[in-house]
């Protein structure tokens, strides 16, 4: 099993840093989320995550969320950039030819 | 036995006087009667740990300290680690503010040293009350609702502590020299002249009499001479510098075109501006209004800036009411302008005192950790629910000002500042008129008058309702933080009324 690994946004306030980790086979989606608005966000910003996810057909995968912040409309540029990156990366360890 | 050619023969009665007692020289039973020894000149003692024995300083005792230091105060934490040293437990402890330095005295609470606060909380010391580690509830204040409770005796102090910048040996203390000069001294009026014993720190003993001096040897029992008492580039910064974010700019104008449309931007005109980005881009803005327009006010109160200072040198205004002096420009200002003024917490706030300079106001600007559409305002927690503000002069400013505006961005990251209800609520609804944020400015429907005056004049002008649901299109309804039932916070008007409740969170 190969992973791709593909990474967006900042850590400035209002952003985010995403960093997609997709394995070439494998089950299930981890979110690893860390927000100043988890308290009153929490909910909104998973769906919004797993969103994404479901739009571009990603079943398995980890992301890890850095929030600062983000807006939703943010939050899910971010994670869709991370993941169009990572899906059109070559695997972790390869060489590039 | 010589007879004293100077015998007088005084009468065993006298009109007009109670008890008559004939004079002897240098007799001490009379000054022995007086609360206190008006004639002492030893007043240096050598140690903290040496003036508090002094002071009689027992378990549950309130010890009241003052915040000129700032972030710079090494006072607070030296004289916790001393009561500490001598045993001493369930201490009350009555700062007027505290800053993140003062993490270090969590460690006391931990211990059993220090019971609770009355006064102010601020950042990790307010972090630890919101998680319970307070045994009993912070109870906080204005600046002005502090003295009314030491005025009143509702917060009776027994040892006050004064972080002095410079004093002599009666101790006089003066603010605006010395190492660790803050200037005004402003918060430490009520403490000296209510505590019933006195202790001044200073790290600049200087011969007597030190001038010029705000606090007096009339109220000062012992002075401790030490090493250091503060961190000079901490007490105050350099020139504060105007914001560039261009969001904050676009407040700050705004503030300044309310103000303008106001009617109160005439001669005469007061206000009060923190030295937050905002509050002191408002008053540049507000300042270059007054340049065009010709007007010339009275006065600015509260914390002051080199901004009040340049803006006093232009003639803009005629006097500055200082209690806290924010900059190297404010102290030096203080220290040689009779025009720039320092003034007590009492004089600034004090609803228990016989008029305060509040009521004189026009227009305070103040911030908010959130308002809701009741224009309630909360400045003591964070949208997470946990406490890390204290009020500081912000429910007197909005009491007493004819116009109070509160500035806010419509969110910060993605919580939304403008809410429909506040987690806490310090200042009421019913003393806040405008709230400017970047994206409309609402009024109080409560002041038609101001209503009148700001429409059409080209203001982006919005219910607040609208307000609300305009920050929520974006960030979505946040959910209330979970809280336990356990209280760990008091909120008090300054009235002396209790305006709020925080709990735990859990």
């Amino acid at each position: 099993m190969t992973n791709k690994v593909g990474q967006a946004g900042t850590l400035e306030s209002c952003d985010a840093l995403v960093i997609a980790t997709i394995p070439s086979e494998g089950e299930g989606i981890e979110i690893q989320l860390d927000s100043p608005s988890l308290v009153s966000f929490e909910k909104e910003m998973r769906d919004a995550i797993t969103g994404v996810l479901q739009e571009l057909n990603v079943m398995c995968g980890v992301l890890k969320v850095q929030d600062r912040g983000a807006l939703d409309c943010t939050l899910r540029a971010r994670v869709e950039t991370a993941v169009r990156r990572a899906l059109a990366a070559l695997p972790e360890g390869s060489e590039r030819p | 036995m010589t007879l004293d050619k100077n015998v007088r023969v005084i009468p065993d009665t006298l009109p007009g006087i109670k008890n008559v007692r004939s004079f002897q020289a240098g007799a001490t039973s009379s000054l022995a009667e007086m609360p206190r020894t008006p004639k002492r000149c030893g007043k240096i003692v050598s140690t903290v740990r040496e003036a508090l024995h002094r002071a009689g300083i027992r378990d549950g005792m309130t010890l009241s300290f003052h915040h000129h230091l700032r972030n710079g105060d090494l006072v607070v934490n030296m004289v916790l680690d001393i009561v500490a040293e001598m045993g001493i437990r369930d201490i009350t402890l009555a700062p007027s503010a505290l800053f993140p330095v003062h993490e270090a005295l969590l460690r006391h609470v931990k211990n059993g040293v220090i019971r609770t606060i009355q006064g102010s909380v601020n950042g990790p010391v307010g972090q630890a009350a919101s998680h319970g580690e307070f045994v009993a509830p912070v109870v906080l204040r204005s600046h002005g609702g502090r003295v009314r409770a030491i005025q009143t005796g509702d917060l009776h102090v027994d040892i006050a502590i004064l972080a002095a910048p410079s004093a002599d040996q009666m101790g006089n203390v003066s603010g605006v020299i010395g190492p660790s000069a803050c200037g005004s001294l402003g918060y430490a009026f009520t403490d000296a002249q209510y505590a019933d014993t006195v202790i001044a720190i200073t790290d600049n003993l200087l011969p007597y009499p030190v001038t010029p001096f705000s606090l007096l040897q009339t109220e000062v029992d012992w002075v401790v001479p030490v090493e250091k008492i503060g961190v000079p580039e901490k007490i105050v910064s350099g020139t504060l510098k105007i914001t560039q974010d261009p969001m904050r700019l676009l407040i700050a104008e705004q503030v300044a075109r309310v103000v303008e449309e106001s009617g109160l931007l005439i001669d005469g005109f007061s206000m009060q501006a923190g030295a937050g980005g905002i509050s002191l881009a408002a008053s540049a803005c507000i300042r270059e209004s007054m340049k065009k327009r010709g007007v010339r006010g009275s006065f600015i109160s509260g914390g002051i800036t080199g901004q009040s200072v340049d803006m006093l040198k232009e003639g803009l205004f005629r006097t500055l009411l200082d209690v806290q002096s924010f900059d190297l420009e404010a102290v030096a200002s203080l220290a040689c302008n009779p025009n720039h003024v320092e003034m007590s917490a009492s004089f600034y706030a004090n609803t228990a005192a016989k008029g305060c300079v509040v009521d004189m106001l026009d227009v305070a600007v103040l911030g908010a950790t959130q308002v809701d559409t009741d224009f309630n305002v909360n400045v003591n927690t964070e949208s997470d629910g946990v406490l890390l503000h204290g009020i500081g002069g912000h429910m007197d400013t909005a009491a007493g000002a004819k116009i109070t505006v509160i500035v806010t961005p419509l969110f910060r990251g993605r919580m939304p500042m403008v809410v429909d209800q506040v987690i806490t609520r310090t200042t009421p609804g019913n003393t806040v008129d405008v709230v400017v944020t970047e994206r409309g400015i609402a009024v109080n429907p409560g002041r038609k008058d101001l209503l009148d005056n700001l429409r059409g004049k080209g203001l982006p002008l919005m219910d607040i309702h609208d307000l609300k649901k305009m920050a929520e299109n974006m960030t979505g309804v946040p959910s209330m933080p979970p809280f336990g039932e356990r209280i760990i916070g008091i909120v008090e008007y300054r009235d002396g009324s209790i305006i709020d409740v925080i709990r735990q969170r859990v």
